[in-house]
């Protein structure tokens, strides 16, 4: 069997209730340095206006912002799927939106990202669920965890919502549950 | 980290599914004409794996026998991978600009031809009707939505529409500046409202596909909104030289608000007159 160098290449994430301060603790730990793109999925009214992206640009030393149609994937990004969009990934690492219908009563949904994140990066992807009150995401770190990549779930006990990260413990055998505080000092050394 | 791990068992399973799907759009192709080779692929490919999962069908290849030797499930397949706009007076900002900053231009003109591209059940169309009538430009208007998919046509002509989508609608309505009341505009039946017939008459929907139809005449606006996300760069190109041929200098282009003219080798050619909303005025 041939063997060869492996690194993770993208991380996304899913969130949903008590979304902002959860990411604001994840995200502040990676620094300037910091080599794999973010892409972020939050439960977002449509109306918001997608202030998410402009608040953590604020506060990351990594820079955000929205996510836009056929963008490529640029390393030490922070992407956050604009709202009232789904936001995918392409197999050749562009982003992708569409406006098709809501799934977990969501759009954008974090089981659209995920699915096709698994499908572009396969085991070179990391998912991470964090705090909400939703089922969203659960299948979507599944099909992350089948294709050989990381899941990560924030300890349901560390959530302000947590229904979210239960319904993806119940739902896959997850490689990490990790306290939020833990989770930025994980990502930044992957 | 970096550290050495035998090669991935799934890489050889996506490249085959990757084949299989470039396969299976082929064969509609080849089959009925319908061209969704150059298509975004991630949301196509959720599309029919969803569609797999409803009808319970295990692999892409017992998909395509299905599509070919079944033309019913074909055509519920079609419906599914057309793009469908479930609400009226999405992005209600755009609609406020099309009243406030893009009709006003075209006072005076004694005939405004308007091309809403990919207009699926008609939400849009409507939507840009009841625009028309409160800026009093509907007489002197005519308004050609066209989509590919004959199902969806049909729904739009007929213009009924659930109780939740006109609930949302109204909502919107408003935020895009509504000036009289939402239910002028349909009438109430059980839990189904449907579109006015002041709404509809000036309105024409016709069968036109933008991946292999040529331009249908001249236009002086011209609305495709959330359509050109699920095409790939090549095909948004080909509509992009199509739009520009079908408008005079001055006439407008108004794209959905995710999307952009500017990555494609027709952005000089374009005026992006309205910094908030995709809407742009040819040279």
């Amino acid at each position: 069997m041939t063997t060869r160098p492996f690194r993770h290449e993208c991380i996304v994430i899913g969130v949903s209730a008590g979304g902002m301060e959860a990411l604001q603790k994840v995200l502040t730990v990676l620094d300037a340095g910091f080599s794999l793109p973010v892409v972020i999925v939050q439960h977002e009214a449509a109306t918001s206006g997608g202030f998410l992206a402009h608040f953590l640009a604020g506060k990351c030393a990594l820079p955000a912002k929205q996510a836009e149609d056929k963008e490529k994937l640029v390393p030490g990004t922070i992407y956050v799927a604009p709202p009232d969009y789904h936001l995918l990934i392409e197999n050749d690492r562009t982003l992708a939106l569409s406006i098709d219908a809501p799934v977990n009563y969501a759009r954008p949904s974090i089981d659209v990202l995920f699915e096709t994140a698994a499908d572009a990066y396969g085991r070179a992807l990391a998912g991470v669920i964090l705090t909400g009150a939703s089922v969203d995401g659960s299948r979507g770190l599944k099909k992350i965890k089948d294709a050989g990549g990381l899941t990560i779930v924030q300890d349901p006990q560390t959530a302000e919502a947590s229904y979210m990260p239960r319904a993806a413990l119940a739902a896959v055998e997850v490689d990490y549950v990790l306290k939020l505080e833990e989770i930025g000092h994980f990502l930044s050394a992957l | 980290m970096i550290q050495s791990v035998p090669d991935d068992p799934h890489s050889e399973q996506k490249q085959n599914e990757s084949i299989e799907i470039q396969l299976l759009l082929e064969a509609i192709y080849l089959k009925y004409g319908y061209d969704f080779r150059n298509y975004a692929c991630a949301s196509i490919k959720r599309r029919i794996v969803r569609k797999m999962d409803l009808e319970n069908i295990p692999t892409l290849a017992d998909m395509q026998h299905r599509l070919l030797y079944d033309l019913d499930f074909f055509e519920t397949l079609l419906m599914d991978l057309s793009i469908n706009v479930t609400e009226m007076f999405r992005d209600p900002s755009f609609y406020k600009a099309l009243r406030e900053k893009v009709l006003p231009a075209l006072q005076g003109t004694p005939f405004i031809k308007i091309w809403i591209a990919g207009c699926a059940t008609g939400e849009e169309a409507y939507s840009v009707a009841v625009i028309l009538q409160e800026t009093g430009l509907y007489d002197a208007c005519r308004v050609y939505a066209t989509d590919f998919n004959e199902k969806a046509l049909q729904q739009a002509k007929e213009g009924i529409y659930t109780a939740e989508t006109i609930r949302q609608s109204t909502h919107n309505y408003k935020l895009a500046g509504g000036a009289a009341s939402f239910t002028d505009y349909y009438t109430a039946r059980y839990d189904n409202a449907i579109i006015d017939q002041s709404l509809k008459k000036n309105v024409v929907f016709s069968d036109h596909n933008l991946v292999t139809d040529s331009d249908f005449g001249e236009m002086n606006i011209i609305i495709c909104r959330n359509v050109l996300i699920y095409f790939n760069r090549t095909l948004q190109d080909r509509v992009f030289q199509l739009f520009h041929t079908s408008l005079p200098p001055g006439g407008f282009l108004c794209l959905g608000s995710k999307e952009s003219i500017g990555l494609s080798e027709y952005a000089d050619r374009f005026d992006h007159i309205i910094p908030r909303e995709k809407i742009y005025r040819k040279k």
